[in-house]
């Protein structure tokens, strides 16, 4: 079955939560465990911020388009969308502990923590007009992962 | 969304909620105020109310550890939902920032 959703809102930091919760009210579709749940609900947290923090530059009114589908193949591919001031160098503001220095106490981890908790991470990007983060993850589930664990068992 | 007990030179502090870039200002200053207690030399985080961890929670970690360990002292953490300990793991802050044992028995 295919399933998709899209929503947008203001890039204010509360929205940073709602985010979450969307996401997740959305992939519970999917039967997740708490830690896939878990892993795209940070995953999403961190685009989000990225979008706010860095895209718009704490400006309040920018939009924030958050999407995601899944099809058959159990794999939700979640896009985080701004139309802000875009990334210079994807390869360097992807590196662990890199950030942009604005003295706010940034750890640097956000892209790190996107390709950690989810299977793949594509960012695209021009100066002056945005930034789009494409996440992709299966979501293997309970079912699924007793599956794999049989499937490890009988090699 | 924070409640804290002072022992001597120890300072515990309890968090609770979910610490994003949105909840991270309000959480700093309160750390910070805290802190401002020169004879506090040992912070420790008690997060077992704590539901939703990122990398902004992060940075507030690193910034009051960067404080404390400008007095010479030192933090900790304990009481972690599964969620925040992968995240704290994965950013090595296991490495910086001590973890104690749960209060509540069964897990680390």
């Amino acid at each position: 079955m295919h399933n998709r959703m899209e929503i947008t809102f203001l890039s204010r930091a509360q929205n940073e939560a709602f985010a979450r919760v969307a996401i997740a009210a959305f992939a519970v579709q999917l039967n997740p465990t708490l830690p896939e749940m878990a892993d795209l609900k940070t995953a999403v947290s961190e685009a989000v911020t990225n979008a706010i923090v860095h895209g718009y530059r704490d400006e309040p009114e920018g939009m924030v388009r958050l999407s995601a589908e899944y099809d058959d193949s159990r794999t939700l591919i979640v896009t985080v969308q701004d139309a802000g001031c875009g990334i210079r160098d994807i390869e360097t503001a992807m590196q662990p502990f890199y950030s942009t220095g604005d003295g706010m106490e940034r750890s640097g981890m956000g892209f790190c923590v996107m390709q950690t908790f989810m299977d793949a991470v594509e960012v695209n990007s021009t100066l002056g007009e945005g930034t789009t983060v494409i996440m992709r993850k299966r979501i293997l589930g309970e079912v699924g992962l007793h599956r794999e664990r049989v499937l490890d068992e009988i090699g | 969304m924070l409640q804290y007990k002072p022992v001597g030179q120890s300072l515990t502090v309890t968090i609770a909620g979910e610490l994003d870039h949105c909840a991270a200002p309000q959480i700093r200053q309160m750390l910070d105020d805290l802190l401002t207690d020169p004879t506090v030399t040992h912070l420790t985080l008690d997060l077992e109310n704590l539901t939703f961890m990122d990398s902004s929670g992060i940075g507030v970690l690193l910034g009051r550890l960067r404080a404390l360990q400008m007095r010479g002292g030192t933090m900790s953490v304990k009481n972690m939902q599964p969620p925040v300990e992968k995240l704290f793991r994965l950013s090595g802050m296991h490495r910086v920032i001590g973890v104690e044992k749960t209060d509540k028995g069964g897990r680390l």
